[in-house]
């Protein structure tokens, strides 16, 4: 039978806890439904271990992901500045192994829409009644001239976390005395909108520290950025005099890069640079795009569920889809995958779905005990994910404040991995 | 039950009582009756005190740890326990200066005291509920853990934890469903109506958190009583 997915869900809300089962479709010609996550960040970890944990068996849930061990993105500013050990962003993927989940190590190259499978680069195909790709961000080609990935040792761009960020952080303990840390901030939308301007504040921490009269210089596309009054009164209180940010207004728009003279040009104005972190334009990971389901650089979605609007069966979550207000964070990749895996096992199973709801907050280290966060909850509306309700922290706040808001991100970082890898 | 839970209190104060060393630093116990409010949202010492969301602390000096028969302990407490860890002057001191360097895995979610002198007074304090436990001193209970008044029909609302267990998915974000605290506070196993009383004083503004707030201010009562219902009992 044909089910409206979607308009199911939406009059859920109503009547949510006192659902009868839902008929529910389940591919033939085999046990278990299957579903198979590609990508497992705070997206496909978290939807993966849901929909195993809460189904009880029922459904053979694979894992798809080609590192052994994820590093964090989320944090590893922190790792930057100082505050954590690279080690403590690593994660495995026994616990989610253990408890059921099929955890395969590899590239997923190709999806099968008609057949219903994935193929990966190791050779295999596996099947799946529903596909959740939650792949994290790739990198508009062409999006700094002068950069492309053949140059990511030279200039670094640290925004996927692990090598790169190791990487970033031995270019800056190198850096001559007073020489320059440049960053090419990245055009919304992006990964973690404070992130860029958390890790300046934590490159100026590290830099203050061992490096004094060393300079920082960002060349900034946008006009504004996330938690900037915060930003920008904690720079001018920690670091007063090292960070100087180009605009739009003065040419931040129009950068090129040469990475084998080390130079960073704004607006026609070349300037020589010690350490470069290049952080391009993003699109989502490459496989949305192989799967067929982006319109631009990203995946549309429905809000209820998650489902891409090209395809019923094929679920988008994260950074790499588009789905209205929410922002690109692990948070809200966590907050999404809870409400596709809810909707998946309903789909597959029959059990319950309840409304979809979400939530997201960013939290920021400016400086040592200086935390702040922003956040908001957001439901699911016809068009898209809409915003409900903010809060963000006020300038001016008490040492007290935060600090408490810094050690609640640490508590925060230990419940989010908690909550992806079991 | 309230009966029940209090002959236990005395029969542990009882089989303690006389074995209580002297506090070797001089702690003020009225100005550690004052601090005390920062524990009394979660522990209850006097008379009639009874476990919370935290474990009554009548007769804790020289109680082995996780000793309290009808209170769900954490598993790092267990586990202190099982190697020994018996509540003195010393261990308390150290607990309450960092409970999580002392257990890891403890659920109390309590930053610590960093001064000496507000130790000393804090377990001073205790003690007078530890020295003489057959003579407990007929003190009203520390506040029960009410900062905001709910309406008994909100109160009475029996949640469903099936619901629970979705809505929980928005908490364990943050706080670990293992009950493990490290910077955000547990809240695993707690009695269901001090979890509905925090969630509504969230709600209503009284508790300041504003991401807490946030999420508060959506639920519904009947959302509020399924998630205590479900963390009560969760694992």
């Amino acid at each position: 039978m044909k089910f409206n997915r979607r308009a199911f869900i939406g009059t859920a809300a109503a009547t949510a806890g006192t659902l009868a089962a839902p008929t529910f479709a389940r591919a033939d010609g085999h046990g278990k439904p299957r579903v198979v996550v590609v990508g497992g960040g705070a997206g496909g970890a978290t939807a993966a271990r849901y929909i195993a944990k809460d189904s009880n068996g029922e459904i053979d849930v694979t894992l798809i992901e080609p590192t052994r061990a994820y590093y964090t993105c989320f944090f590893s500013n922190l790792y930057l500045g100082g505050f954590r050990e690279i080690d403590s962003l690593g994660h495995s993927y026994g616990t989610l192994a253990s408890a059921g989940i099929n955890v395969v190590h590899d590239w997923a190259t190709g999806v099968d829409r008609d057949a219903k499978t994935v193929t990966t680069a190791g050779g295999y195909t596996i099947p799946y009644d529903r596909l959740i790709l939650s792949p994290g961000i790739d990198f508009v080609d062409g999006a700094v001239a002068g950069w492309d990935v053949s140059a990511q040792n030279a200039m670094p761009h640290a925004y996927k976390a692990g090598s790169q960020t190791e990487l970033l952080k031995s270019q800056i303990e190198a850096m001559p005395a007073g020489g320059t840390y440049a960053m090419v901030a990245p055009p919304n939308p992006f990964r973690c909108p404070p992130g860029p301007y958390e890790r300046i504040s934590m490159v100026a921490h590290l830099l203050k520290e061992i490096n004094p009269t060393a300079k920082i210089l960002i060349a900034d596309p946008k006009e504004n950025f996330s938690k900037q009054g915060l930003f920008e009164e904690g720079w001018s209180t920690h670091y007063a005099g090292m960070i100087e940010r180009v605009g739009p207004d003065f040419g931040g728009a129009d950068v090129e890069v040469d990475p084998a003279a080390m130079t960073l040009s704004i607006d026609g104005d070349v300037n020589n640079v010690d350490v470069c972190n290049v952080i391009p334009a993003m699109k989502a990971g490459k496989i949305a795009d192989i799967a067929g389901i982006t319109e631009g650089n990203w995946a549309p979605v429905n809000a209820a569920d998650l489902s891409s609007k090209m395809d019923e069966n094929i679920h988008v979550l994260g950074d790499a889809c588009a789905q209205g207000d929410m922002p690109k964070s692990g948070f809200s990749a966590n907050s999404q995958a809870k409400v596709c895996a809810n909707a998946v096992r309903g789909a597959l199973t029959g059990s319950t779905v309840f409304p979809a709801r979400f939530a997201n907050t960013c939290w920021s280290l400016i400086d040592t005990n200086d935390g702040v966060k922003v956040g908001a909850t957001y439901e699911a509306t016809e068009e898209k994910i809409a915003k409900v309700d903010g809060f963000i922290s006020e300038t001016g706040e008490s040492a007290d404040v935060r600090q408490a808001t810094y050690e609640e991100s640490v508590g925060w970082y230990d419940g989010i991995t908690a909550d992806m890898f079991g | 039950m309230i009966g029940l839970r209090i002959t236990t209190v005395l029969a542990v104060a009882l089989s303690t009582g006389a074995t209580v060393a002297h506090a070797e630093a001089g702690g003020d116990a009225e100005r550690g009756a004052t601090l005390f409010r920062q524990c009394s949202g979660c522990h209850q010492v006097g008379e009639g005190a009874v476990n919370r969301v935290g474990p009554h602390l009548n007769g804790i000096f020289d109680r082995p740890a996780a000793e309290s028969e009808d209170f769900r302990y954490s598993d790092g407490l267990q586990r202190a326990a099982t190697g020994g860890l018996v509540w003195t002057y010393e261990t308390l001191d150290a607990y309450i200066h960092d409970p999580r360097a002392l257990v890891s895995q403890t659920r109390m979610s309590f930053r610590g005291i960093e001064d000496q002198q507000e130790r000393d007074d804090v377990l001073a304090y205790l003690r007078l509920y530890s020295d003489n436990p057959q003579d407990i001193p007929e003190s009203a209970p520390t506040a029960v853990a009410v900062d905001h008044e709910v309406a008994p029909e909100i109160l009475a609302i029996v949640g469903d934890p099936a619901y629970g267990e979705y809505l929980s998915g928005e908490c364990t974000s943050c706080h670990q469903s293992s009950g493990a605290a490290t910077g955000i506070p547990s809240i695993t196993h707690w009695p269901t109506e001090d979890f509905v009383v925090a969630m509504h004083a969230y709600k209503d503004g009284v508790r300041t958190h504003p991401v807490m707030q946030m999420m508060a201010q959506r639920l519904s009562n009947e959302e509020i009583a399924a998630l205590a219902a479900y963390f009560e009992d969760v694992n």
